[in-house]
């Protein structure tokens, strides 16, 4: 709540102040105030196993956390570079839009509204989701039209809360929901008894799935009940800072789809003959000038964070704790959507 | 005395400008239209910035359908209204929890507080511990602890605890028979209001009556009498048109009957039973501000100990209670803005959260919901104030 606040009255002052005097035109462009500081602003999520999530020591781990490095390394060619803002659900645009942060990675869906009347832009999408149920096993439940009438624990200010309603109004079935601010309290509300099931992205599903008491006692139904593209977001203004954010994924994707990760990286750089590889690690062609970072951004994220079938599978894939398959989410040539346009 | 002094002033000798009246409404212009252009030149440069990023502005959203569920709601309210709705049952949540908070606190209080002043040790040790303990822990902690861990040990709506054959108790709240009004039921209501009304007149009868001759009715048997009887016979005349709707076990949970959400009842008890402490501290710190004189003096006079609490120290008490009283009211319905941290379908929750996210016109939102709180803020103060005003001491 403090938070919020803080980020509203930011985003008020940000506004209210910004143009005093002279108008909007002195704003610096948003690579040369992170050059600046010295380093990428990301929010993400408060805790979502797989996506983003503290240990003990304070690390962060996580396929959006991993996209914020692949940034950092990108810009200052440094994968350290970057300071994570963690975010709930309702405080993520307001921190963007007042631009407490630089770019928000929090499996964030791709929608019309957001990405028009909030004055925002999403990027491309690092996790192709849809929206599915967790019930407990003893319920007997095996499929989500026979919950007419069940409690449903979600959290607030997500695209989820209206999928549920559009949900149970499509399929003439009643329910009840209590929205929670923070994942912790959703799973915590479940694992007490508060609702018969627990709806959000079906990657959070076998995040928070680990959380409870009894993982073993839950299990997610087969319906997807909805498109959830989730993807980082950067806000309206600046469409340089738009570019490389966008392009740092395509890179990742143009990496995985050319055979080249982070272990064979130095190696392709000196011996590749293949053009395209030439191109993405720099040694080709000017494009890094071209958005005013370095030529070798491609060979940094590559090199620092590795290509996205490595970020994929160190943090989602079905050798992590939430064993998800690659599924809709294998390249385009592998039968699935994660498709980069040419870097050329 | 303003006949002597007005002549030495002597407006004529100093300078138009050295007047201090006429300065003092200068300077206070000047501030005034420093201070208007400063929010004008605030809201011009927000609303021109959000123009730029391409956010949308102004109160339109307030219209536009919601699209969400809300778990508690005292006026009709569907996926399909609109944010305005959605605004008007999370300010209705709100004032529900603020209204029973407030009526629980201030009964808890009450005898708390006297409890920490009785002679019992018992009674006073209790009260002491109570106020130390819940007075020192943080509320949010509190509302956490009623509703998670009082949850956890609840059954499930199948086991659920069943009082008296029609109240079920479980982790998804307490449900209760809803009555059914069929045709007829305005006799009934009729017949009791009539009941109310004479009760009333005997009331004020009875006072006069014993005034005068120190005789009164025994009220409370006759009143009681009153009102439970002539409803009952209004009903059996008119064929018992109140059914009550008893809640069935169906599927996932009960249906039919009222049903109160644990999120309202960890709510409210946590804040009624913190705000009582504070409240407990104000009652004692009223009744000792009243000097022991006036209870011997009422001893002496034949009183009881209840009559001498009732009708001597508490009236004197009252005008030292009533101020950090009003303080107390504050702080319990802002303090239901906590219900956040639990999914109560609040104002915070329901508009500056669900709402705000979707429509992301943070300014507006926050705006209006500062706004709210300010008014029902400023409401509270001016009704207690009144109510202090009639209690105060009157000096002449």
């Amino acid at each position: 709540m403090m938070k919020r606040l803080l980020s509203t009255l930011a985003l008020a002052g940000a506004c209210g102040l910004a143009a005093v005097g002279a108008q909007a035109q002195t704003k610096p462009a948003k690579l040369d105030q992170i050059k600046a500081k010295g380093f990428v602003q990301c929010g993400v999520s408060q805790g979502l196993p797989g996506f983003s999530t503290p240990d003990d020591k304070g690390n962060w781990t996580g396929l959006d956390v991993d996209f914020c490095r692949a940034v950092a390394a990108a810009v200052f060619g440094d994968a350290t570079k970057v300071k994570f803002t963690p975010l709930s659900a309702k405080d993520r645009f307001t921190a963007l839009q007042s631009g407490d942060i630089d770019v928000l990675s929090r499996n964030t869906t791709w929608t019309i509204s957001r990405d028009t009347s909030l004055g925002l832009n999403f990027t491309g999408v690092t996790y192709y989701d849809g929206q599915g149920f967790m019930i407990r096993k003893d319920k007997k439940v095996t499929s989500a039209m026979e919950l007419s009438g069940a409690s449903v624990c979600t959290q607030t200010g997500t695209t989820t809360e209206q999928n549920l309603a559009d949900f149970f109004r499509a399929n003439n079935m009643t329910y009840e929901v209590i929205a929670f601010a923070t994942n912790d309290e959703v799973v915590k509300a479940y694992d007490a008894g508060r609702c018969d099931v627990l709806t959000t992205d079906r990657s959070g599903l076998a995040g928070e799935r680990l959380k409870l008491t009894n993982p073993d006692d839950h299990i997610v139904l087969p319906e997807i009940i909805s498109k959830e593209p989730l993807g980082p977001v950067v806000a309206h203004g600046d469409d340089q800072w738009f570019d490389i954010v966008k392009w740092v994924l395509f890179a990742q994707l143009t990496a995985e789809e050319l055979g080249v990760n982070s272990k064979n990286v130095d190696e392709q750089l000196k011996s590749s003959a293949n053009p395209e590889v030439k191109r993405l690690l720099g040694t080709e062609g000017k494009f890094g000038e071209g958005m005013g970072i370095g030529n070798d951004w491609g060979y940094q994220i590559v090199k620092t964070v590795g290509n996205y079938g490595e970020m994929y599978d160190r943090n989602v894939g079905p050798d992590t704790p939430l064993k998800l398959a690659r599924g809709v989410n294998a390249l385009w040539n592998k039968g699935g959507l994660q498709y980069a346009p040419p870097i050329r | 005395m303003s006949d002597l002094v007005e002549p030495a002033i002597g407006r004529s000798k100093t300078s138009f400008i050295n007047d201090p009246k006429v300065r003092s409404i200068g300077l206070q212009l000047i501030a005034l239209v420093l201070v208007v252009f400063l929010g004008w030149m605030f809201v011009d440069n927000a609303r021109q910035n959000l123009a730029a990023q391409k956010i949308a502005t102004g109160f339109g959203f307030l219209d536009n359908t919601a699209g969400f569920g809300i778990s508690q709601t005292l006026v009709p309210y569907s996926e399909t209204s609109t944010y305005g709705r959605a605004f008007l049952v999370g300010l209705l949540n709100t004032l529900l929890v603020a209204v029973v908070g407030i009526f629980f606190a201030t009964i808890i209080g009450f005898f708390v507080g006297i409890g920490r002043l009785s002679k019992n040790f018992v009674v006073r040790l209790l009260s002491t511990i109570y106020v130390e303990v819940i007075r020192n822990l943080p509320p949010l902690f509190q509302i956490l602890f009623w509703y998670l861990a009082v949850l956890s040990a609840m059954p499930s709506p199948r086991q659920s605890i069943n009082l008296l054959g029609e109240v079920f108790i479980s982790n998804r709240g307490i449900i209760v028979p809803r009555p059914v009004f069929e045709a007829g039921t305005g006799y009934v209501l009729w017949s009791f209001g009539a009941a109310l009304l004479v009760v009333i007149v005997l009331h004020y009868w009875s006072r006069e009556r014993r005034a005068e001759t120190g005789r009164g009715l025994p009220m409370l048997p006759i009143g009681l009498g009153l009102m439970i009887v002539v409803p009952f016979i209004a009903m059996a005349l008119t064929g018992f048109p109140i059914s009550l709707e008893r809640p069935e076990l169906k599927g996932f949970n009960f249906v039919g009957g009222v049903r109160v959400i644990p999120e309202f009842v960890a709510l409210t008890v946590a804040l009624a039973t913190y705000t009582g402490a504070f409240i407990a501290e104000n009652v004692r710190a009223g009744i000792q501000s009243v000097s022991h004189g006036q209870t011997e003096a009422a001893h002496s006079l034949g009183l009881r100990n209840g009559h001498t609490l009732r009708l001597v120290v508490i009236p004197q008490a009252m005008r030292v209670i009533i101020p950090p009283l009003t303080s107390q009211y504050l702080n319990l319905t802002k303090n239901s803005s906590l219900a956040v941290g639990i999914g109560y379908p609040d104002l915070v929750a329901v508009f500056a959260g669900t709402t705000l996210n979707q429509t992301g016109q943070a300014i507006e939102i926050i705006a209006i919901t500062m706004g709210v709180y300010l008014v029902l803020s400023i409401i509270t103060s001016v009704i207690m104030n009144v109510y202090n005003k009639r209690v105060a001491l009157v000096e002449r």
